[in-house]
């Protein structure tokens, strides 16, 4: 495994008698994906603005391309990019006007800063808007300007707290193939999201926040694997629910769910269990099924069940 | 490149970023023009409100010309907008993620906030020739000749530049945008009370304790002075009315000394 890029260790922060990090650890190789995953409140913007050198950590460190993130903040800030919750771009100016300015305080000459801002925008799309005051850009392309702003200066981490928050089906389309775009290029991105399916998409890891603390980290198939597949069965008849539930049980080594009048749910072990078995038995119990299936957890399921969280009823 | 290691190099980049950003408050002027003007209608409606309406009841107590005696106050108000534009601003920057972005970013981290007060050291210029233009335009005018004119200006830019230093401070600590904004009526009336509009000898004597002591009756009495506008305090005054000159100085270099390291501190605090 190559060196981690990122590096955090038994990261604290307070901020009075909330204690948004309890010892977060993290280690982002380079060159990939990281998708740091939790509720609202876990700590995650909080450890994002912490390696950004935005905030200093109470206790623990961490180290950005070897660079400390409090000591050597200067060092940090040339080699990495923030896009925040929001879209942190000058409103009244042009999208063009915005990446020229933020190219000169990047220290680029004028003439660089130009060059870089015109093939940022031809590369992401957005050309045609570029002399367009940004305050009538839709919601989508004000996101991709600010992705974009992080760029000029090709930054080797990029942090992305939850980019596509509040964003249509199709911006976040937009932003998510920019994001394989960069990653496609070397950039390593650390990306926290409250969707599990952006997560799902983009990230090669996986690490699972809450309450301060990294609860699971892996990849999405390791993480899904941890709690074996599941198997949704659908009933003719409601009233055959009861002698369902014990056949699955049985079979399952687990209560099942009752995820609708007619809908069973159970995680299976991993000792795989054929699709044809189970119905046979459902059969010989004399439950008329009228859909069975096999299938993958989502990472729903699995982030609802390491963070403790009641399944929702569907 | 001059690495940012050096304090030569530091401060190299703090004027090129600060520039950089001055160029940005200019770039916004140049979209929205209006600007200027929505800042500047509320002087004007003063010069017609006041020089004409309550004008021709008010007396000027050496019995001169009202529109002479008022336009040093509307000076003196337009100054005082600095130090709102400037906290309107900063607290829109970081309540929008702009300020963290450049916090984020390998630039100078003074150019901030040196170069939203230099943006709004030079729009309050341009605010302060178009009130000229208006002043002159409703019969005011200069009489003492230029050095005393020019000191006149001079006066109100380092105020104006030394409330802005305010603006920075109260904008980052209120962090919020809308809140910044909740604040702006408050300057009309702290501009009123003082011997911008009328004299403050017929003032209770709690309120005229007040109002003499408000910068904005320093600024308005200097300048007086120094136009030779009528006005002048006579009899026995508050001493920054009978010093008028000193008392804008002294102003500015408490402002400065107190609230410059106040807005580099919060500026640079890494909390949050």
């Amino acid at each position: 495994m190559p060196d981690p890029i990122v590096v955090a260790e038994g990261l604290h922060k307070s901020f009075g008698d909330t204690h948004a990090l309890r010892g977060l650890d993290l280690s982002v190789p380079r060159g990939t994906v990281c998708g740091v995953l939790g509720p609202n409140g876990a700590g995650k913007t909080t450890a994002v603005r912490i390696l950004a050198t935005l905030s200093d950590p109470d206790a623990g460190h961490a180290r950005i391309a070897g660079y400390d993130v409090v000591r050597e903040a200067g060092e940090v800030r040339a080699r990495i990019g923030l896009a925040g919750q929001y879209a942190a771009v000058d409103e009244k100016l042009t999208g063009r006007g915005n990446l020229r300015m933020f190219g000169r305080l990047s220290h680029l000459s004028r003439r660089q800063a130009h060059r870089r801002a015109d093939e940022l925008l031809e590369r992401f799309g957005l050309m045609d808007a570029a002399d367009r005051q940004v305050a009538g850009y839709s919601g989508g392309m004000r996101r991709r300007l600010d992705l974009i702003t992080c760029l000029i200066l090709r930054p080797d981490v990029l942090f992305l707290d939850e980019p596509t928050t509040g964003l249509d089906p199709r911006s976040r389309g937009e932003i998510w193939d920019s994001i394989r775009e960069l990653v496609a290029d070397g950039t390593t991105v650390l990306l926290t999201t409250q969707y599990l399916d952006e997560a799902d998409q983009l990230a090669d890891d996986i690490a699972v926040v809450d309450h301060g603390q990294v609860i699971a980290t892996g990849t999405p198939d390791e993480l899904k694997a941890t709690i074996g597949d599941r198997l949704d069965v659908t009933l003719e008849d409601p009233a055959a629910l009861p002698a369902a539930a014990t056949v699955l049980n049985t079979l399952a080594g687990t209560e099942p769910t009752t995820t609708d009048a007619d809908r069973l749910s159970v995680a299976l072990p991993a000792t795989g269990l054929r699709l044809a078995d189970i119905v046979r038995e459902l059969d010989h119990a004399g439950v008329a099924a009228a859909d069975v299936s096999l299938r993958r957890p989502t990472l729903d399921e699995v982030f609802l069940r390491l963070t403790n969280r009641k399944e929702p009823a569907r | 490149m001059t690495a940012l290691t050096t304090p030569l190099g530091r401060l190299r980049w703090t004027l090129t970023d600060g520039l950089t950003l001055v160029g940005r408050e200019l770039g916004r002027l140049r979209r929205e023009p209006g600007q200027i003007v929505a800042a500047l209608v509320f002087p004007v409606i003063m010069v017609v409100l006041f020089g004409y309406v309550f004008g021709s009841a008010i007396q000027v107590p050496d019995g001169g010309d009202y529109r002479e005696y008022l336009m040093p106050g509307l000076f003196a108000m337009v100054t005082f907008s600095a130090w709102l534009g400037v906290m309107t601003r900063m607290a829109a920057d970081a309540s929008r993620g702009v300020m963290d972005r450049f916090r984020s970013m390998p630039m100078a981290r003074l150019a901030v906030p040196f170069g939203q007060t230099g943006a709004d050291l030079l729009t309050g210029l341009l605010m302060l020739a178009i009130m000229v233009g208006a002043g002159l335009l409703v019969g005011w005018q200069p009489h003492r000749g230029l050095i005393p004119t020019a000191q006149a200006f001079l006066l109100m830019i380092v105020l104006r530049y030394a409330l802005s230093w305010v603006g920075v401070y109260v904008g980052l600590a209120v962090k919020n945008d809308r809140v910044a904004d909740a604040l702006v009526p408050l300057g009309l009336p702290f501009t009123m009370l003082s011997n911008a509009f009328v004299p403050t000898g017929g003032m209770p004597g709690w309120l005229r304790f007040l109002a003499d002591w408000n910068p904005v009756s320093a600024l308005t009495a200097a300048s007086r002075e120094l136009f030779g506008n009528p006005g002048a305090p006579s009899g026995d005054v508050a001493w920054p009315l009978a010093h008028p000159v000193t008392a804008v100085l002294l102003w500015s270099a408490a402002l400065l000394v107190i609230f410059v390291p106040l807005s580099l501190r919060a500026y640079m605090r890494r909390g949050r």
